[in-house]
């Protein structure tokens, strides 16, 4: 029972937290509940099929078709989360003030929810086929009874649930003012994160042998499968010990989202917006 | 200048060229064959020679799938039920790192040594 619970725990709290982060981005957006939850759906969906076919997926691309998969995904996400940032730098502004005529907001909107439904989607079918897998072997070793394999599930589900909820009001509970300025520094940290542990997978798919020695390593003083270390590497890409084409990865992505995010912002309502709004 | 999209194209397929070109290049030494069997790694132990290159096959005898992982060794991949897998390990200066199956940390652990 305390497996189920801490591996549910663990993996919800992965997806979790970026479902957390996406409703804080999102509030105010008319329609994010529809796509949100069409990402989570889909997340789960895929999970299930990523699980009953992981063999044939580790079997693909010469052996290397998981990671290959797994760095996709992760890129995929990276790119949903840099182009959501950008857009918003280029619109935040203009929905803020048009947000009271709904029809616009929602078409507006619809743009970037879809990009973060993507992300959320990713996430939730990452996470999601770990558990479903790992719940998958406690059923047929049947080591645990069916009772408390499903109660400790349901115990971490909640858990995460409940972890997840928290950065959620946390966020929200900042003034609206700053709000915009956090979820865009929170976005960018998290895929520079997701950039660097897609390098991970190519390395052990032996795709990236550049680079490869360990850069530092932190885990005496924080141990990335603690608590906290886990939070840290989930929000922010916190690992103890990773390779130096990680860090390096990690920091130009950071530097390239933050400088196109910061260069794409219109000082002040600039030609796109003015023929935006002429359409 | 500026460039364009064609441009733009050429450089990332170059850029890829490239990548592609190098993986195949990196010869993996040598090849250590493992097997789990019953939640335990056979063997559980193993030497193998600092700053070297090295390929992880493990293959899953178990009905159960798995996920073979290591901090140390930076690997994390899924083996099916009856599945094979294998996973590339950087050239690793001397010490003693720890593996283990993710789903049953507790009971099914392994270090590779590295002399």
């Amino acid at each position: 029972m305390l497996g189920a619970l801490i591996i549910v725990f663990r993996e919800v709290i992965e997806a979790g937290l970026i479902v957390g982060i996406v409703l804080a981005v999102t509030k105010g957006i008319h329609g994010r509940g529809r796509w949100i939850t069409a990402g989570v759906a889909g997340g789960i969906a895929g999970a299930a099929l990523l699980a009953i076919f992981a063999d044939a997926l580790a079997n693909a691309l010469a052996g290397v078709g998981q990671e290959i998969f797994n760095a996709s995904v992760l890129g995929l996400a990276v790119c949903m989360l840099a182009w959501h940032n950008i857009w918003m730098a280029r619109h935040g502004r203009e929905m803020a003030a048009e947000l009271r005529d709904a029809g616009l907001a929602v078409k507006n909107g619809s743009r970037s929810l879809a990009a973060l439904a993507i992300v959320v989607g990713v996430a939730v079918l990452r996470e999601g086929s770990e558990i479903v897998l790992f719940l998958y072997g406690l059923v047929i070793s049947g080591g645990s009874s069916a009772l408390g394999l499903l109660a400790g599930s349901a115990l971490g589900l909640v858990l995460g649930c409940a972890v997840s909820a928290l950065t959620f009001f946390g966020l929200v509970t900042i003034p609206p003012k700053h709000l915009f300025r956090v979820t865009t520094t929170l976005i960018t940290f998290l895929a520079a994160g997701l950039a660097a542990q897609s390098v991970l997978f190519l390395q052990q798919a032996g795709l990236i042998t550049q680079l490869q020695a360990t850069a530092w390593d932190s885990s005496a003083i924080l141990s990335d499968t603690s608590l906290f270390g886990r939070l840290l590497h989930t929000l922010i890409g916190y690992s103890d010990q990773p390779s130096q084409m990680q860090v390096l990865v990690y920091s130009v992505t950071l530097a390239a989202i933050f400088t196109l995010t910061k260069v794409l912002e219109p000082g002040k309502p600039c030609a796109a917006t003015v023929a935006h709004k002429a359409a | 200048m500026r460039m364009t999209t064609r441009d733009r194209l050429k450089t990332v397929s170059c850029l890829l060229a490239a990548v592609l070109a190098i993986a195949p290049a990196s010869a993996w030494a040598e090849t250590l064959q493992m097997s789990l069997q019953n939640h335990k790694f056979h063997p559980a132990e193993v030497a193998v020679p600092a700053n070297q290159p090295l390929t992880i096959e493990i293959t899953n005898l178990d009905a159960t799938p798995a996920e073979f992982e290591s901090k140390t060794l930076r690997v994390e991949k899924v083996v099916a039920a009856h599945a094979k897998i294998s996973v590339q390990i950087r050239p690793l200066p001397p010490g003693r790192y720890r593996f283990f199956d993710d789903y049953n940390e507790d009971t099914t652990e392994g270090f590779l040594v590295v002399k």
